[in-house]
């Protein structure tokens, strides 16, 4: 393969963002597909309470489809937020800051929404 | 070659004090608030696994979930945490429909005038809608 990095780093052409375009695109049905089956879950007959909400979470194919969920998020809201930041925030310093607090608070929140899963 | 570099023109978008005085399209109203409803959940993240945590970890937590929406913590009232609720129902609702509306124009290419301007309409009566029903649930 012809290598595309360093010094012989292709910088013209198309297809620049588009793996950040389609990963935005594919997490977003995933979240979306997750929506639902919460909402048709929450909607079962039987009154809202701690068994129940917990039940819900407690099955083997929600907990994956939530860990999946997790993961999906993590990657969309970094594409997103990175997109503000690009938009918005000129100097490189500051930008870079910004980039790295994201990258911290979203790992961080990952963890903590898994370990919540994981004991359940 | 001899000539002095003339400064390149720079063409900016709008400053952040014209704002006010901009007047968007609905489809521009959308495509603004989309960023403005993520940016919004990306900040509130700890608030939202923090719901996440206490609702779902023990019997005694959940409790404890629900005592914070009725009767708050400290000198923080209980409508306070409802109000920051339906601020994120909305910025949920506003961000999945404007993101259905996305994944659909993508899918189909539909980009005519008329379906922006109607789909960007329905997005934001609907986004809203939504959020009073679901807000006058979470109320009374």
């Amino acid at each position: 393969m012809a290598q595309n990095f360093g010094s012989k780093r292709i910088v013209v052409g198309a297809h620049y963002g588009f793996k950040d375009w389609l990963s935005q695109r594919v997490t977003a049905t995933l979240m979306a597909l997750f929506t639902v089956a919460l909402i048709v879950q929450v909607l079962m007959p039987g009154a809202m309470d701690y068994d129940k909400w917990a039940g819900i979470f407690s099955s083997n194919w929600m907990k994956t489809l939530t860990f999946v969920v997790i993961i999906s998020l993590l990657y969309h809201v970094w594409v997103g937020m990175r997109d503000i930041w690009m938009d918005y925030v000129k100097p490189v310093g500051v930008r870079l800051g910004l980039q790295v607090f994201t990258i911290a608070w979203l790992v961080g929140c990952a963890g903590w929404a898994i370990q919540v899963l994981w004991r359940l | 070659m001899t000539e002095t570099v003339k400064p390149r023109p720079s063409f900016r978008n709008i400053h952040i004090s014209q704002i006010v005085s901009y007047r968007l399209p609905p489809a521009g109203i959308v495509s603004i608030l989309h960023r403005v409803s993520g940016f919004l959940m990306f900040l509130l993240l700890p608030f939202i696994i923090w719901m996440f945590d206490t609702s779902l970890t023990s019997e005694i937590t959940y409790g404890q979930f629900t005592s914070v929406f009725a009767g708050g913590i400290g000198p923080v009232p209980g409508w306070f945490f409802k109000l920051v609720v339906l601020a994120l129902i909305w910025a949920y609702l506003h961000h999945f429909i404007a993101g259905l509306r996305h994944l659909w124009m993508d899918m189909t290419h539909a980009v005519t005038r008329e379906f922006g301007h109607t789909s960007a309409v329905v997005t934001l009566a609907l986004s809203v809608l939504l959020t009073l029903l679901l807000g006058s649930k979470l109320f009374f």
